[in-house]
């Protein structure tokens, strides 16, 4: 057997990064490497996590996270519980609560939970007693897609340690930005997080190692990666914005913009895109993006996470 | 602290895996179509050792490659402090090969169980056949190893810690007390 590494207590849940010590975060990556080389096999399958049964409890839609929870689990010999509030008894009135129950009672082992309001996922956590996966609740947390993003990044560079990652766009209403500033100073990068004064909440100032500005040419200056976030067109209903063509012209992902960070510099986007408006679509598809590589790392990086927190659970 | 008792010195050891070489030859009539894949960690070095043999020995170049068999595990409740996932290599093509997996200790034959099943994913080997330096016994699978060292009756309170020149510095086989080792 491989000697253990000692990375502190192991956290029960994946919420959000608080409890994550940045050894054990590095192992989740170092693990990714792993899956990846599974995936690329004629057998894309490992027994790792064979007899449970992961439940996708997806309380708002999502299409490439919910598919790539559910391909990760599989990868693993999973047995996969799909739940979408859509065609539920949640229409129908029930709580959070009673559904968590009725789906314990199938014997889940673990929950992957998306939902629309913030701190569901440590709801879900505390009643079903099960390890818990954030899998995106409102604002707060999306951690699997900031490891993701992290990954992305590492390939690129070999290391996280003094690489730039600038963020632009609607961070106010973004659980990626804000699970990305949390992340990325754990494993020693800098982040600046860019966006009109309205989109740019100024608490996140006080995260270590994130900076603010409006300015987006200064965001992205000496940057190795760049990332856009998706302009939610639904919550624009407060008079954050101007105008969508005033956004564009102002904060969008280009290869202008681009020209201001360093030589090498990637392109990322959490996707779904908005293309024209928060990316060019010249930059969406360029040299320097890894938007579908992304995708690719997504499945990679939720198997080590599965593998993470499940593995030899008593 | 010292080991209860040396089982196998320096030269003990590369005498071992000369004979090891040597009866892969003898059962499998030459070298040819042979590949040679290293459990993590001890197992690596003591693959390419037996290629390096049968290259001298056969003038053949037998490919050689690395297994981790952390996800294949079934001692789940064991691994509760998380190992990392090491490398898995094996680049080049398992059909019409014969494997020999190459493992430091044949202890329970779980980790061989393992094995079996990771090298199974990877492709469709002609046929696969284990080489361990050291069986100590105490089998809780029906598996035995084609070749064998060192056979080591041990008791179940006993360690055996094989040491490789190149990951520890030294080649060697010593036998501890767990007690010792605790």
């Amino acid at each position: 057997m491989n000697a253990p590494v000692s990375m502190g207590p192991r956290p029960r849940n994946l919420l959000d990064f608080q409890d994550w010590s940045p050894e054990r975060l590095t192992a989740i990556l170092d693990n990714a490497d792993t899956m990846l080389q599974v995936l690329d096999r004629p057998v894309k399958k490992v027994p790792a996590l064979q007899g449970l049964t992961v439940c996708n409890a997806f309380f708002e839609n999502s299409t490439r996270t919910r598919t790539s929870f559910e391909l990760a689990a599989r990868r693993m010999s999973a047995d996969v519980l799909t739940f979408a509030a859509g065609a539920s008894s949640v229409n129908k009135g029930e709580s959070l609560r009673d559904t968590l129950e009725v789906l314990t009672s199938y014997k889940v082992d673990a929950y992957i939970v998306r939902h629309h309001a913030s701190g569901a996922a440590h709801l879900v956590a505390k009643y079903s007693g099960k390890p818990v996966i954030n899998a995106g609740d409102g604002r707060r947390a999306h951690p699997t897609q900031a490891l993701l993003d992290a990954y992305t990044i590492r390939q690129e560079y070999g290391s996280l340690e003094g690489k730039t990652v600038a963020i632009l766009g609607d961070v106010r209403h973004s659980r990626v930005a804000r699970s990305n500033a949390e992340l990325l100073p754990k494993l020693g990068a800098k982040v600046v997080l860019c966006g009109p004064a309205t989109l740019l909440p100024a608490g996140l100032a006080a995260l270590p190692g994130v900076t603010l500005t409006t300015d987006p040419r200064e965001a992205v200056r000496g940057a190795h990666a760049v990332m856009a976030l998706r302009l939610q067109r639904e919550r624009m209903q407060g008079g954050f914005l101007g105008s969508l063509q005033e956004y564009a012209d102002t904060y969008q992902v280009n290869e202008r913009l681009m020209a201001e960070a360093e030589s090498g510099a990637i392109v990322l986007h959490p996707g779904p895109m908005n293309r024209d408006l928060e990316i060019s679509g010249e930059a969406a598809d360029g040299k320097r993006s890894r938007i579908l590589k992304q995708v690719e790392n997504g499945q990679a990086i939720r198997m080590s996470v599965l593998y993470h927190l499940l593995v030899g659970r008593e | 602290m010292t080991p209860k008792a040396t089982i196998l010195t320096a030269d003990e050891v590369r005498r071992a895996l000369t004979r090891i070489a040597h009866e892969i030859i003898e059962r499998n009539k030459g070298a040819q179509a042979l590949a040679l894949i290293g459990v993590h960690t001890r197992g690596i070095p003591l693959a390419a050792r037996l290629a390096q043999k049968l290259s001298e020995l056969e003038g053949v170049d037998v490919p050689t490659g690395m297994l981790d068999i952390t996800l294949y595990r079934d001692d789940l409740s064991e691994v509760a402090q998380q190992p990392i996932i090491r490398e898995t290599q094996v680049p080049f093509d398992l059909r019409d090969r014969r494997v020999v997996l190459v493992d430091d200790v044949l202890y329970t034959g779980r980790t061989v169980r393992a094995a079996l099943d990771a090298l199974i994913d990877l492709g469709r080997p002609a046929g696969i056949q284990l080489a361990v330096l050291v069986d100590r016994g105490h089998r809780e699978l029906p598996i035995r190893a084609d070749y064998v060292g060192k056979n080591l009756p041990t008791a179940a309170h006993e360690v055996v810690k094989v040491k490789v020149q190149e990951t520890d510095g030294v080649d060697s086989v010593e036998l501890w007390d767990m007690e010792a080792l605790r």
